[in-house]
């Protein structure tokens, strides 16, 4: 929870803001912003960035002072003191970088200012996974803290989500993506297909899942509920009831001997896989290109029961007016204009603005990681590290694919503390 | 005794009475001499401990504590089977690790003392027992995985050697390898504090015994053992204090399936439930205290010292 060291901003700051307000306000006014302005870049604008850390990137911040002239100061911390700062310093960011499922933890709390979507460029091509919860319109909607329940609100100053679309839009999508198992098809001797595998005798000490409760319950329940134990109204929000059978079957397969460990950390994940101890467990997507990258092969098996999936976006910090309000719309713009999307998606994330981010992937790139075909060629990552040789298709295919066949997302529990009471029951146990 | 000198006040210079109007009192000096370190254990121990008393008794959610006087956190706290059976686990450890790190630590610590002639090599030894110690404490843990893991070097040994068939499991993630790790880490401890009191024994009491027709074994029960309680003592404390509170060892080495105290906290801390930790703590000190004067009532270390 510690801040980057902020740059001594001059004594002129405040001068400097207002004269770039006045000369913001044209710009913005007149309508006529093509290409990105220059303007900030003569004003030392600053915006304070600070969020769950996937997309706070490096790469990001330097780009976006080149585009924009903005200096963005990021500060990266975990879910749960995300959520803690968000709602107790609201003057210490410009911007909240969280995921939905904090955003509606902290949204009441009325330190996020809604987005006029009049002013956001690209919200015409945000998919509509992000508006209506259907990525296509026969999809179906999946359980959990959908982004779009908690997408909207009626007018600013309201502390309740609207149920449709509407003007104002909370939070910017920019991050999502499905998550699964990720298995060691060399190891593992048979074909995997649904999260009940998990439970197979076969790989008794031999599985893993992660140990952050909020994620944790999720998969078991996905776990449990293909095995057939236990049908869920909502696996994103459960029952008491439904906390306390799932937490037994889970202490039953732990005195079994089930689970070879539970992890907490992405590199724990990463040595279980590599070194063997673990053919099959939850996985995060980078965390198998790390085990890939050792040589060692990994597969992220796409299961028939569909994907635990999450989602992040931009929030504006409740405090923003005027000059830093203008450079804060200016900055989400830029962010869904296409050039951070791209990066976004060679990472194997995916960008909330898909058209845009096209434009600043090589045909071959989205080929490969949007529409599931076979690489062309070799597949760099952003970095420009081989990550995947000539020929290599993504697990689980194409974007439509993947974030179609989502069961439930990522969400907050309205019995939360007694579902993080239960699991550290199992963990002790 | 401190003396201060005022401008000015040196107008009888040299006559005693004016020497002792300068002089501070006797019990002033003695509090002035005792003032930086009391400030120092008053703002970084006295007072954060008070606040983790004070807090403990606080009401919280997700985002925030609310000052107030709850006893919530400490029912909730000592009404779960879990925190029973989590002090069950770590008290496990620590008896185990206590153990075998006081017999270790005792027979390293007497062959140092009385099988090592010159104290020159002694002194060569014992830093020998600490070389470990250059390396971080995380990197020595850390470094079992590869030795004790399904593909690792004991597995891969038995095997090609012919011994087992399958990969030993229990080697890994599990009690053995926690305590395993506790004893590396902490022999050490037991160590030094040993080795100290065992050389200050004076030797001619172990002539003294012989002399008088004790054998090996009496001369250890009767003579050595007894005078190098405070020793064991002062290194008991070290390892029970070090294992109650530890919790990096028993999550990386049990690979997240054993619970102690500590992590129990941690994973209270990281959910920002302050205030439970805070209690958790709060129980934890006390019974830590209430061991630590077990051990001090049945050894008096001062004696030695």
């Amino acid at each position: 929870m510690t801040d980057t060291t902020k740059k001594p901003a001059g004594i002129s700051r405040r001068s400097l803001l207002k004269t770039a307000s006045a000369a913001a306000g044209l710009a913005a006014g007149s309508g006529a912003i093509t290409g990105f302005p220059t303007i900030w870049a003569q004003s030392k604008i600053t915006l304070r960035q600070f969020g769950t850390g996937v997309s706070n990137i490096n790469a990001i911040a330097e780009q976006c002072k080149k585009d924009l002239g903005i200096t963005l100061e990021m500060t990266a911390t975990d879910s749960d003191a995300a959520a803690q700062r968000a709602v107790t310093q609201p003057n210490s960011y410009d911007i909240a970088d969280i995921e939905y499922w904090i955003l509606k933890k902290v949204y009441p709390a009325g330190v996020i200012q809604p987005m006029d979507v009049k002013k956001l460029k690209n919200y015409g091509s945000v998919v509509s996974l992000f508006k209506n919860g259907k990525l296509k319109p026969d999809s179906v909607i999946a359980q959990g803290t959908a982004p779009h329940t908690v997408g909207y609100v009626e007018k600013p100053g309201t502390k309740t989500f609207a149920k449709g679309e509407t003007e104002w839009f909370t939070m910017m999508p920019t991050i999502y993506n499905a998550d699964t198992l990720g298995i060691r098809p060399d190891l593992v001797g048979r074909e995997i297909t649904t999260w009940a595998d998990i439970l197979d005798p076969a790989f008794k000490g031999k599985t893993s899942i992660l140990n952050i409760p909020s994620i944790g319950i999720m998969d078991a329940a996905m776990i449990m509920e293909a095995a057939g134990k236990i049908k869920y109204a909502d696996k994103g929000n459960m029952t008491k009831e439904e906390i306390d059978k799932t937490i037994e079957f889970l202490i039953g397969l732990k005195k079994q001997g089930q689970f070879r460990a539970f992890w907490k950390s992405f590199d724990e994940s990463v040595n279980l896989m590599a070194s063997g101890e673990v053919v099959i467990q939850s996985m995060w997507s980078p965390a198998v290109a790390a085990v890939r990258s050792k040589g060692i092969a990994c597969k992220y098996q796409p299961l028939k029961e569909g994907y635990r999936s999450w989602g992040g976006g931009l929030g504006l910090a409740s405090h923003l007016k005027g000059a830093q309000l203008d450079a804060a719309y200016e900055y989400i713009n830029w962010y869904t204009s296409g050039w951070v999307g791209g990066y976004l998606n060679r990472q194997g994330y995916y960008s909330a603005c898909m058209e845009t981010a096209k434009k600043f992937m090589t045909e071959d790139e989205w080929g490969y990681w949007i529409e599931g075909k076979a690489a062309k060629g070799d597949i760099l990552s952003p970095e420009g590290k081989v990550m995947e040789k000539a020929g290599a298709v993504r697990d689980g295919g194409s974007f439509e694919d993947r974030m179609g066949k989502v069961a439930c997302w990522n969400s907050v529990m309205d019995e939360d503390r007694y579902m993080v009471r239960r699991w550290n029951e199992f963990i002790a146990a | 005794m401190a003396t201060v000198r005022f401008i000015g006040a040196g107008t009888g210079a040299g006559t005693p009475k004016a020497r002792r109007s300068l002089r501070i009192p006797a019990r002033l000096a003695s509090y002035l001499q005792a003032t930086p370190l009391t400030l120092i254990l008053g703002c970084f121990l006295a007072l954060p401990l008070l606040m983790i008393v004070v807090v403990s008794f606080w009401d919280y959610d997700f985002a925030q504590m609310y000052p107030g006087f709850l006893l919530m956190n400490y029912q909730e706290t000592l009404s779960s089977w879990v925190t029973w059976q989590t002090y069950l686990n770590t008290l496990k450890y620590a008896a185990m690790v206590w153990a075998i790190t006081l017999f270790l630590g005792f027979w390293v610590a007497y062959f140092l003392a009385f099988h090592i002639r010159t104290t020159a090599m002694q002194m060569v030894l014992f830093l020998v027992c600490t070389v470990p110690f250059l390396t971080s404490n995380i990197i020595r843990m850390i470094s079992w995985i590869p030795v004790l893991g399904r593909n690792g070097l004991i597995n891969s040994g038995l095997i090609s050697a012919g011994i087992v068939s399958e990969p030993v499991e229990w080697l890994l993630y599990s009690d053995f390898a926690v305590v395993l790790a506790m004893v590396h880490l902490y022999t050490l401890f037991m160590v030094t504090p040993i080795f100290n009191t065992l050389m200050r024994i004076d030797k001619s009491l172990v002539e003294a015994a012989r002399d008088a027709g004790a054998s090996s074994w009496q001369v250890l029960t009767n003579v050595i053992l007894p005078l190098a309680k405070p020793g064991m003592a002062i290194g008991t404390i070290f390892v029970v204090t070090l294992v109650m509170a530890d919790f990096s060892t028993v999550q990386v080495m049990s690979g997240g399936q054993s619970a102690s105290v500590a992590l129990m906290m941690k994973n209270q801390m990281s959910l920002l439930q302050y205030p439970a930790a805070a209690a958790n703590a709060v129980v934890l000190l006390v019974l830590v205290l209430l061991m630590v004067a077990g051990i001090l009532r049945i050894v008096d270390i001062r004696k030695e010292l």
